[in-house]
């Protein structure tokens, strides 16, 4: 909302000058300052001149030299403009002046004659036919001000204001008016706030002769009043009126436009004017619109309306859409002889809904949208009944109608002076309480606190607790520590993922964010089934665009995008995880399960499946977790089938490490091997042993045996390494795998493995007896899996 | 027989200076002072000697072999250290070759202030609470006091699920459901996901990060609002740092104030950074509104409490001077390691 400083002095003198100290003060007491801007700043050394001579320029056809009185002195100015008549008053910029946009003038020659400044256009002073209506546009702006050669541009055509924006908070509609921001400007330099009550000048008729309004719809509609006006004389506004309108960001178009739009900035208060000859029948209907009726609204755009949206009809046809824009053939033209002045109030989040639908938002629909006071109707529209007078433009026919379903009763809220200290932390006097409320056009009687119709917000005693404090001032409201002692600890579930986090990252693995959501297209990368669950993701109703359309099931797909991002970026190597929530549907469940995924993925020239493996066993190592179950799987889509495991614990399955497909790795454009690996972070928690106490160091020596064994080539190792540790569960410490090979030494489709193994028991030394009785039970254990002694 | 020890010693005592070698001297060793070593022979023919004689020669012997042998310990030792030495010069390395790192790994800088703030508000009591991330409309909006069709529902451009499910646009949800399951006094904060149709671009991001605040306990006071948020302030950006609390609104605090940093640029002057307004906003907050609390089931009149809303993104931002949020969600190792 911007306000202009000029406008704002009609209702209260602040005594502030400095728009810096104006807008610090207006922020501290509630209405936030965006910014503010000095609208004549850039213009600077422009007068008022008078066209003395106009002579032909000696060496230029489309030049003319002229002679200009600027109050001081006479000067001569090369022109190239052909509107020009002796005697005429134009703004001329004098030599070492300024204009808007950061244009400097400055003496020079034009084809050998001097010219000593620049006469203006409309443009050159940032204005345009609409601010000043008897201009033309490509010429020398000729004025017709009350002025004479010498006076200040700015101060002839009114430019000097302040505009300060203004962040108006939803809650207060009523700050979205001039008369509304002036109350609160009053009450934050406490000083008297002049308000002016309409006086309308009736010249006779009945209105209800002219007209009658019928509400269908009183829920949506319940305010609507309307004066009718006739004799009007359509024509351009008086300057102050257009300066105002201007200065708030407002085109001028035409008086009784320019009426509603004022009123609409004073008030804040959505005006509307219909032409009297579109209002057949004499007759105002407040509908629902039929499914499907059509209507073309002021810009052109035949739009088709449902019964959800509200129109203003007359017998035969809608002319307007209620509180949003009026129809092509209802509002204001040239010939316009009578009009009906609407001033109404709409339920918000009707016009809400409608505006959005029709993706039409005017000034009207945003203020009706936050939900305006039907109190405010009659005033403003006595108000552009006033103006009508004032600025002559018409008869106001005697009679107001109103049609009023409002049903207003004022809110009434205790006072409850301890309470609103205690509640805030100071110490305010009742007294200056009731002088803050009642600045603020609050009425307090017996205690009793009677809130004004416009202001909606205020319902509850914490809100006038607000009231007190924000004049009172948020920053002398003295700080305090909160009182006794609560304790803070991690939650075994932050504790793990703080464990999860330190192991990874010690292990050189970079912590990565992505986002939740994701593209469908990111499960075609990934090789996904068709008919797999995984695609059976939460869907955005309304997303930004495909790319993040669905909330992700599994995570490896953003770990991927990212990698990719990093191959692109020519990272030689990137070692990465995150901690990722994942969105799994349930049936019979309005919520989605929100698993939490580590995701470590990874590519580089010296990085393999084992590097990873390493990581996934340090992170097992740190939680704690022992004997995981891993086996090899060739059914995952997304993993090479050669090179991919499952983990476990017990009944749990908690993950897959392995090589990303290379088609999958192609699909995201990685020129490289990709490792990556998916573990459930809530059954790792699970399965993490938090509590570790100390077992015995070994106090009698170990027997080490090493055996070479040859095994079918696919035999995974970890059956072996299983197999040894079943044979002899007491006496096996450690079972160390130091050799893999196949080749020639081996039978084809064989290969030999080589373990250290371990043995020791915790209450005596091993007889050679007792290792060598050990040996033959791992043999034959390892017999029964196919792995014999390599011979 | 004298003179034999005599001589034997001073022939040994010659070839034990010019013997380097720890052989050399080990066999120098056997052949004077063996089992069969010459100085050992001559105590084996003491027997020819008179009763008189015997032992006299037998003490010179004696002598003779602990002189030798003390010589030989000398001299091992300082072939020993010579030898040491040696082996130390040509064990020298250069020292200022690069080191063997492991590489640790890259904290993503939303978790290393996340965990900065965390520890702050750990320490003031308040523990870290979670909830989800795809959220009913009831905890998302109505029992914070938003009802459907309120306009400030505007400001928060949702991301819908169903008609009663939404990606949360705040982790204020969390709020309610902690206030649902437990009895005051609470002291927690909710960091997290949160989703608002934003499109990307340098400061706006469709996902970003909040972390939400709640005190509730009987007596709690604006004054403890501002008392815990400006500790908060001086903790993450130096005890020097200035705030303010404005008049804002927001429909589940009441009073509502947004925090206000003076600007560490211009320190409140006025320049680019801060918009010329000399502050920078860093945070929403307010005293809970009294119907949120009746909706969870806490009696107002009984409890009061403050709420506050932090959003990550910005602080990370501002702290690490980073000029386009977009980079954060890149994850491009470049862009890590240029945070230093």
């Amino acid at each position: 909302m911007d306000l202009s400083l000029n406008w704002l002095k009609e209702f209260v003198d602040t005594g502030c000058t400095d728009p810096r100290e104006f807008s610090e003060r207006m922020t501290m007491s509630g209405s936030k300052v965006e910014g503010y801007t000095l609208t004549a700043e850039e213009i600077d050394k422009v007068v008022v001149g008078k066209v003395l001579s106009i002579e032909k320029h000696p060496d230029a056809d489309k030049l003319v030299v002229c002679q200009i009185d600027v109050g001081s002195e006479n000067i001569q100015i090369v022109t190239g403009a052909s509107n020009l008549t002796v005697g005429d008053l134009v703004p001329v910029a004098l030599d070492g002046s300024s204009l808007p946009n950061g244009v400097k003038i400055k003496k020079g020659k034009l084809r050998g004659v001097e010219s000593f400044g620049m006469m203006c256009s409309l443009g050159e002073l940032n204005l345009t036919q609409n601010d000043f209506p008897y201009a033309i546009e490509d010429g020398i702006f000729v004025l017709q001000e009350d002025c004479k050669p010498g006076d200040n541009i700015v101060d002839v055509l009114n430019l000097d204001d302040t505009i300060v924006e203004f962040e108006i908070t939803p809650n207060r509609q009523d700050c979205l008016s001039v008369i509304g921001l002036a109350r609160e400007a009053a009450v934050t330099f406490q000083k008297p706030l002049k308000l002016h009550t309409p006086k309308v000048n009736e010249k006779g008729g009945d209105i209800n002769d002219y007209l009658s309004v019928k509400v269908t719809a009183p829920t949506l509609c319940n305010r609507y009043m309307a004066r009718v006006v006739k004799n009007i004389k359509i024509e351009p506004s008086p300057l102050w009126l257009r300066e105002r309108l201007r200065s708030m960001g407002v085109r001028p178009i035409n008086n009784i436009v320019d009426i509603t739009n004022y009123v609409m900035l004073e008030y804040g208060q959505p005006m509307h004017a219909f032409d009297y000859r579109f209002v057949k029948g004499k007759n105002i209907i407040v509908r629902t619109a039929e499914n499907g009726e059509k209507i073309t609204t002021l810009d052109d755009v035949e739009r088709t309306l449902t019964d959800k949206m509200l129109v203003i009809a007359n017998e035969e046809s809608p002319m307007a859409i209620g509180g949003v824009m009026g129809g092509e053939f209802s509002g204001i033209m040239d010939d316009t002889t009578t009009i009906v002045f609407e001033s109404a109030c709409f339920y918000g989040p009707s016009i809400r809904n409608t505006s959005r639908a029709l993706s039409l938002r005017t000034d009207a629909s945003a203020k009706y949208e936050k939900g305006l006071d039907p109190q405010n109707c009659k005033e403003a529209l006595e108000r552009a009944a006033e103006l009508i007078d004032i600025l002559n433009c018409g008869d106001v026919v005697s009679g107001v109608i109103d049609v009023d379903n409002s049903n207003y009763t004022p809110a009434t809220i205790k006072l409850e002076p301890e309470w609103i200290n205690a509640f805030i932390g100071m110490e305010v006097s009742k007294e200056q309480m009731i002088k803050t409320l009642c600045d603020l056009d609050f009425k307090v009687e017996n205690d009793i606190i009677t809130v004004p119709s416009y202001r909606q917000d205020v319902l509850h005693k914490a809100d006038i607790a607000e009231e007190i404090a924000r004049f009172y001032g948020y920053d002398k409201i003295e700080t305090t520590s909160l009182k006794g002692a609560v304790n803070a600890k991690y939650t075994a579930e932050q504790k793990g993922e703080i464990k999860v986090n330190e192991t990874l990252l010690a292990c050189g693995y970079s912590e990565i964010s992505t986002f939740s959501f994701i593209s469908p297209k990111f499960y075609d990368k990934m090789l996904v089934p068709q008919n797999s669950p995984i695609r059976d993701s939460v869907k955005i109703l309304n997303p930004l665009g495909e790319d993040t359309s669905i909330m992700r099931t599994f995570s490896l797909p953003s770990m991927m995008q990212v990698l990719a991002t990093n191959y692109a970026s020519r990272n030689m190597s990137a070692k990465l995880y995150e901690i990722a929530t994942e969105y799994i549907k349930v049936d019979g469940q309005e919520l989605p399960n929100e698993p939490k995924k580590i995701v470590i993925g990874a590519y580089g020239d010296d990085y393999d499946y084992f590097d990873l493996k390493g990581a996934v066993e340090e992170l097992l190592f740190a939680l704690n977790i022992k004997d995981f179950d891993i086996e090899p799987v060739s059914d995952i889509p997304w993993y090479h089938p050669g090179r991919c495991a499952k983990l476990s614990l017990g009944d749990d399955e908690f993950g897959y490490l392995g090589e990303v497909h290379p088609i999958a790795v192609k699909n995201y454009g990685i020129g490289k091997k990709v490792y990556a690996a998916s573990l459930d972070f809530a059954t790792l928690l699970k399965h993490s042993v938090s509590e570790k106490e100390y077992h015995h160091m070994p106090r009698f020596p170990a027997s080490t045996r090493d055996l070479a064994l040859v095994c079918d080539k696919d035999l995974p190792v970890v059956s072996i390494e299983k197999a040894i540790k079943s044979a002899v569960p007491k006496l096996i410490e450690k079972v160390n795998l130091f050799d893999v090979y196949t080749g020639d030494q081996v039978e084809s489709g064989k290969k030999s493995v080589a373990y250290s193994i371990v043995l020791r028991a915790n209450d005596r030394t091993l007889t050679d007896e007792e290792t060598e009785n050990a040996v033959k039970k791992i043999l034959k254990a390892l017999k029964t899996i196919g792995a014999e002694l390599r011979v | 027989m004298k003179e034999k020890i005599n001589s034997i010693l001073t022939i040994a005592k010659e070839k034990l200076n010019s013997a380097n070698e720890m052989q050399a001297l080990e066999d120098l060793r056997v052949k004077y002072l063996g089992k069969k070593g010459e100085l050992t022979g001559l105590l084996k023919q003491l027997g020819s000697l008179s009763a008189e004689e015997r032992p006299k020669v037998g003490q010179l012997v004696n002598q003779a072999k602990q002189e030798l042998d003390e010589r030989i310990k000398e001299k091992v030792a300082e072939i020993k250290e010579a030898e040491l030495q040696k082996r130390l010069e040509k064990e020298k390395i250069d020292v200022t070759m690069p080191g063997k790192r492991t590489n640790i790994g890259y904290k993503h800088p939303l978790s290393q202030v996340l965990d900065e703030l965390k520890e702050i508000f750990m320490g003031m009591g308040f523990s870290v609470v979670e909830g989800p991330e795809v959220e009913l409309d009831y905890y998302n909006f109505e029992a914070l006091n938003l009802p459907k069709d309120h306009p400030a529902r505007d400001t928060q451009d949702t991301f819908y699920i169903s008609e009663n499910t939404l990606l949360r646009t705040q982790t204020s949800p969390v709020q309610v459901r902690v206030m649902e399951k437990q009895k005051p006094p609470l002291r927690i904060i909710s960091p997290g996901r949160v989703y608002r149709s934003d499109e990307v671009d340098a400061n706006h991001s469709p996902l970003f990060h909040q972390i939400e605040g709640l005190a509730v306990d009987k007596g709690i006071t604006m004054g403890d609002l501002k008392g815990t948020l400006e500790t908060f302030a001086k903790r993450l950006y130096g005890e020097d740092a200035v705030v303010r609390f404005r008049p804002h609104h927001f429909p589940f605090t009441e009073p509502s104030a947004e925090m206000d940093i003076q600007c560490f640029s211009c320190g409140g002057k006025g320049c680019r950074l801060c918009k010329n307004e000399g502050w920078i906003e860093i945070l929403g907050c307010g005293m809970v509104h009294p119907k949120v609390l009746e909706n969870c089931g806490i009696d107002p009149e009984e409890y009061q409490g403050f709420a506050f809303g932090i959003g990550l993104e910005r602080i990370v931002m501002r702290k690490f001077k980073i000029d386009d949020m977009r980079l954060l969600y890149e994850n491009d190792m470049k862009f890590f390691e240029s945070i230093k």
